[in-house]
């Protein structure tokens, strides 16, 4: 049609075609473009265990259970364990806390765990490679690398030295922290993928037992058990344990020594294990005796505070400088600006019946004296980024590297490891992703969250817990484990509240669907940055547009 | 009287609640029109309005709910003002409604015109809206807006209030707030800015008019303002929504602020969110985390002048209006008190 004949027929005075707006693009204004992102969430950040935390609680939030476990089992085998024993650096990092309270984190996790167990899921194994890699130590850093290892469809022996699976989970948590049941499901659940667990197995050289057993890599973790000791005088019969053999005997149930008035010396973790055990079959009032002020006690901060909710007598800076019949004689310390604890020459006298050692523990590491380019210092052993100590193919973890020694982290070693020994079978270097930006809570618009106190988990009363082995912290229901995945703010990731796709005042945002995110329509898009200003989550960006 | 649908309700312990525009967790028809993928877009892209318009969303926002509530049989007359210029620079519309331009001052008496026609015909489920932005409404429209109370005829009128002339370049309005600077009040003397104890509060006159409905809503509160809108168009009669819109242009403030300068305004006392039915204020909507009214002023260049010491008994002032209302209005819920 010729341009003439177009205008022929329009009313009078009228040249243009009538049309829609969307012919006007006005992305052209544009200076500044919002995209999506995704970012990395404080929890996450903060695992030791390296769980994505948030994406589990995503799916945890639609009540899809199941799927959130498989979530944490891509990265850690024990929710079940972790929900007790886990000293959550996760919900310490959450950025929760700066609008009400964190996300009881560690509540859910525990949650997800025992529904596995309840409803018996499995995690496939991966297609076999025909590589056979031992583990040395059946400890949760030795079970994590068998597991994600099985995954990665190699052969995995474990042996280990003591006569049950678990190590200090085991032999140094006792039962109102964990609950024997959930210890052996999970690991059940690890043997039953194949992993084959050889108990009282002690591997007295390391070298030869690789070579006898024909074996492509190793994972030694056999954590520290071997008590420190310092010497103290002492006159009389008063009878010492050690802590860490206390804890063993009261997991195997010979504790006919434990009566009377015990002292324990140590301000650790063992030292209010100890305690708190000793309350329980003794009766009496245990006393510690701690070197370092309360705040600068090695034994974590909850710890002190359920065993002083018990009504152990905690008595801090305070060394015992001699030992006559059954008195005690304390020496005060006083403590410097730098929390130094100084002898101050004054004492005071105690009574008490049996003293227990908790002051830490070393390695033994003697399996490893034929294995010379294995580095050894201060009694931990050495290992590179890769988990991979001296010795090419021979990886460690856990208690016995340089660390902090926590389950958890024993946990992340042990999937470090994993990934790091299936790489180097194959050949390769293990790469580790990027990290994304980590998520501040000025990066979120906190605004739109709900107010929710936490739910905090039934606790067992004082009295209870004073005279059994029970369980102390109890469990989330479905309800309120529900209730609290849904506090987690999804930081830095999408969470589909549809809020820029609702705000944009130019209808620059294409809804994909349930679970597909967004897409900008940058032909619309004029780049006022609504959409970054009002996502809750932090996950828009605004960047500069190339001109 | 008609049948008001239950008010709103938040949904508790859930991520965001009914905060957010959608929300997953939510039942489907919990969720807002602007979360569905099908929503109309009666206002669709390619308009001319400033970047972060506030009256370009909350027409969006309105017409949508409107359109869904209506079944989709819906008039809308619009008077001049920005939101007819940035809409439909000829020959482009971003409606994709029919729309018709009325003058400047006529646009409740233009649809008080349709509606009487369709009541002729018989189009009983045809719907009629008429728009306007706070000058064509509170100044130039107010007689015809006022007949069409007082006719109680079968019209919504939405009012998008972003408190001066902002398509003629910022002069002032009866709906400009006390010190603002427009280019009529400019910030000189001893008193800078819009005088104080001047312009009028639309709502209340419309509620003064017995009509059976009469709401104000933010554009920071979806929820809130979708329920209004459909609770309007389920009543027949004359009905008035006043739409809080920030203007970045006018007020000097970043595009990226414009709803939360609106949530500033409300949770602040300085706009309250009211409903009102035959004479009496019915509910308001309370203040979830207040805020200071130099929270919200600040965001704006043009308020300030309130901010230079030799002003501040303007921002006393200012705070003053917002604790009346808050007072007035009952914005804050026992239950926060007691906190």
């Amino acid at each position: 049609m010729s341009k003439e004949s177009v205008v022929q027929q329009k009313p009078f005075a009228v040249t243009l075609d009538v049309g829609t707006s969307l012919l006007n693009k006005t992305g052209s204004w544009r200076s500044t473009r919002p995209v999506y992102v995704d970012r990395l969430p404080p929890c996450n950040n903060a695992c030791p265990a390296g769980e994505n935390i948030q994406a589990w609680l995503f799916e945890a939030e639609e009540g899809n259970y199941e799927a959130a476990w498989r979530k944490i089992m891509e990265e850690n085998p024990f929710p079940s364990i972790m929900g007790r024993v886990c000293y959550q650096p996760c919900e310490k990092a959450c950025n929760r806390v700066k609008l009400d309270e964190s996300v009881g984190i560690n509540s859910v996790e525990r949650f997800l765990g025992d529904q596995a167990i309840k409803y018996d899921w499995k995690v496939a194994v991966g297609q076999p490679t025909g590589k056979r890699v031992l583990v040395v130590g059946a400890g949760p850093g030795g079970l994590a690398a068998a597991y994600h290892l099985r995954r990665f469809g190699h052969e995995v022996t474990v042996l280990e030295a003591a006569s049950k699976a678990g190590g200090m989970l085991r032999w140094g948590i006792p039962k109102y922290r964990l609950p024997r049941e959930k210890l052996n499901s999970e690991i059940n659940r690890i043997e039953e993928m194949g992993v084959e667990i050889r108990l009282n197995s002690p591997v007295d050289d390391l070298k030869a037992t690789m070579e006898e057993g024909g074996y492509d890599a190793a994972f030694i973790a056999v954590g520290a058990h071997t008590p420190k000791t310092l010497e103290i005088p002492i006159s009389g019969n008063i009878p010492v344990i050690e802590g860490i053999k206390l804890l063993r005997d009261v997991e195997l149930e010979q504790t006919r020594y434990m009566k009377g008035r015990v002292v324990v010396y140590g301000g650790g973790n063992t030292a209010m294990d100890v305690a708190r055990s000793a309350k329980r079959l003794t009766g009496f009032t245990p006393r510690v005796i701690v070197r370092r002020a309360r705040e600068r006690m090695a034994a974590h901060e909850f710890e002190v505070h359920e065993a002083l909710d018990e009504v152990v007598d905690i008595l801090n800076l305070r060394t015992i400088k001699e030992i006559r019949g059954n008195t005690f004689v304390l020496e005060k310390m006083v403590a410097d600006d730098a929390g130094r604890p100084f002898p101050t020459g004054q004492t005071e006298e105690i009574e008490g019946d049996l003293l227990v050692m908790a002051l830490g523990q070393d390695s033994e590491l003697a399996m490893l004296r034929n294995l010379p380019d294995i580095e050894i210092n201060w009694g931990v052993v050495g290992v590179d980024k890769g988990m991979m100590t001296g010795h090419p193919g021979i990886f460690a973890g856990g208690d016995m590297v340089p660390s902090e020694r926590t389950v958890t982290t024993a946990i992340g070693h042990g999937k470090k490891a994993a990934r790091n020994i299936d790489a180097w079978l194959r050949g390769e270097t293990y790469r580790v992703a990027e990290k994304h930006q980590l998520v501040t809570f000025e990066m979120l618009n906190s605004w739109y969250y709900s107010d929710a106190p936490r739910t905090i988990r039934p606790t067992l009363e004082v009295i209870r817990r004073q005279s059994g082995f029970a369980e102390v912290i109890g469990d989330l229901n479905e309800a309120n484990a529900l209730f609290e995945a849904r506090r987690c703010m999804s930081c830095g990731n999408c969470f589909e509240c549809d809020n820029c796709y609702g705000i944009c005042p130019d209808n620059a945002i294409t809804k994909l669907g349930q679970g597909k995110r967004f897409k900008f329509k940058y032909d619309y898009c004029k780049g006022c940055g609504m959409c970054a200003t009002e996502c809750p989550c932090g996950a828009i960006d605004i960047v500069p547009e190339e001109i | 009287m008609p049948q008001l649908p239950e008010t709103k309700q938040k949904v508790k312990f859930y991520q965001t609640g009914t905060f957010t525009v959608g929300n997953r967790l939510l039942e489907s028809d919990h969720r807002t029109v602007q979360a569905t993928i099908d929503r109309s877009n009666s206002l669709d892209s390619g308009h001319r309005a400033c970047q972060g318009c506030g009256e370009a969303l909350g027409a969006r926002f309105a017409i949508d709910a409107a359109m869904r509530a209506s079944n989709n049989q819906l008039i809308a007359a619009n008077a001049t003002g920005c939101l007819e210029v940035f809409t439909t620079p000829y020959p482009e519309t971003a409606w994709s409604i029919p729309w018709i331009h009325s003058l400047f001052g006529n646009a409740a008496a233009v649809a008080s015109g349709i509606a009487a026609a369709l009541k002729v015909k018989g189009r009983h489920e045809v719907r009629v809206i008429a728009q306007g932005g706070d000058g064509g409404t509170t100044d130039i429209g107010f007689g015809c807006l006022s007949g069409t109370f007082d006719r109680n005829d079968d019209v919504l009128y939405i009012c998008y209030n972003n408190q001066a002339y902002m398509n003629t370049g910022v002069q002032r309005s009866s709906a400009t707030p006390a010190a603002a600077r427009t280019a009529t009040t400019q910030p000189v003397g001893d008193e800078p800015g819009n005088a104080f104890n001047t312009g009028k509060s639309v709502p209340l006159v419309a509620i003064a008019h017995q009509i059976p409905y009469v709401a104000t809503a933010s554009v920071h509160d979806l929820h809130d303002l979708e329920l209004k809108v459909t609770k309007a168009m389920q009543i027949r009669g004359a009905r008035y929504i006043e739409i809080f819109v920030p203007c970045p242009l006018g007020w000097g403030s970043l595009p990226g602020d414009t709803i939360k300068i609106a949530r500033y305004a409300v949770e602040c006392g300085m706009y309250p969110l009211l409903e009102g039915s035959h004479g009496e204020i019915t509910a308001v909507t309370k203040i979830r985390r207040r805020v200071t009214v130099s929270d919200y002023l600040k965001l704006q260049r043009r308020f300030a002048h309130v901010f230079r010491p030799e002003n501040a008994h303007q921002l006393a002032q200012l705070q003053a209006i917002a604790d009346r209302n808050i007072k007035r209005f009952d914005l804050i819920s026992r239950e926060d008190d007691e906190k």
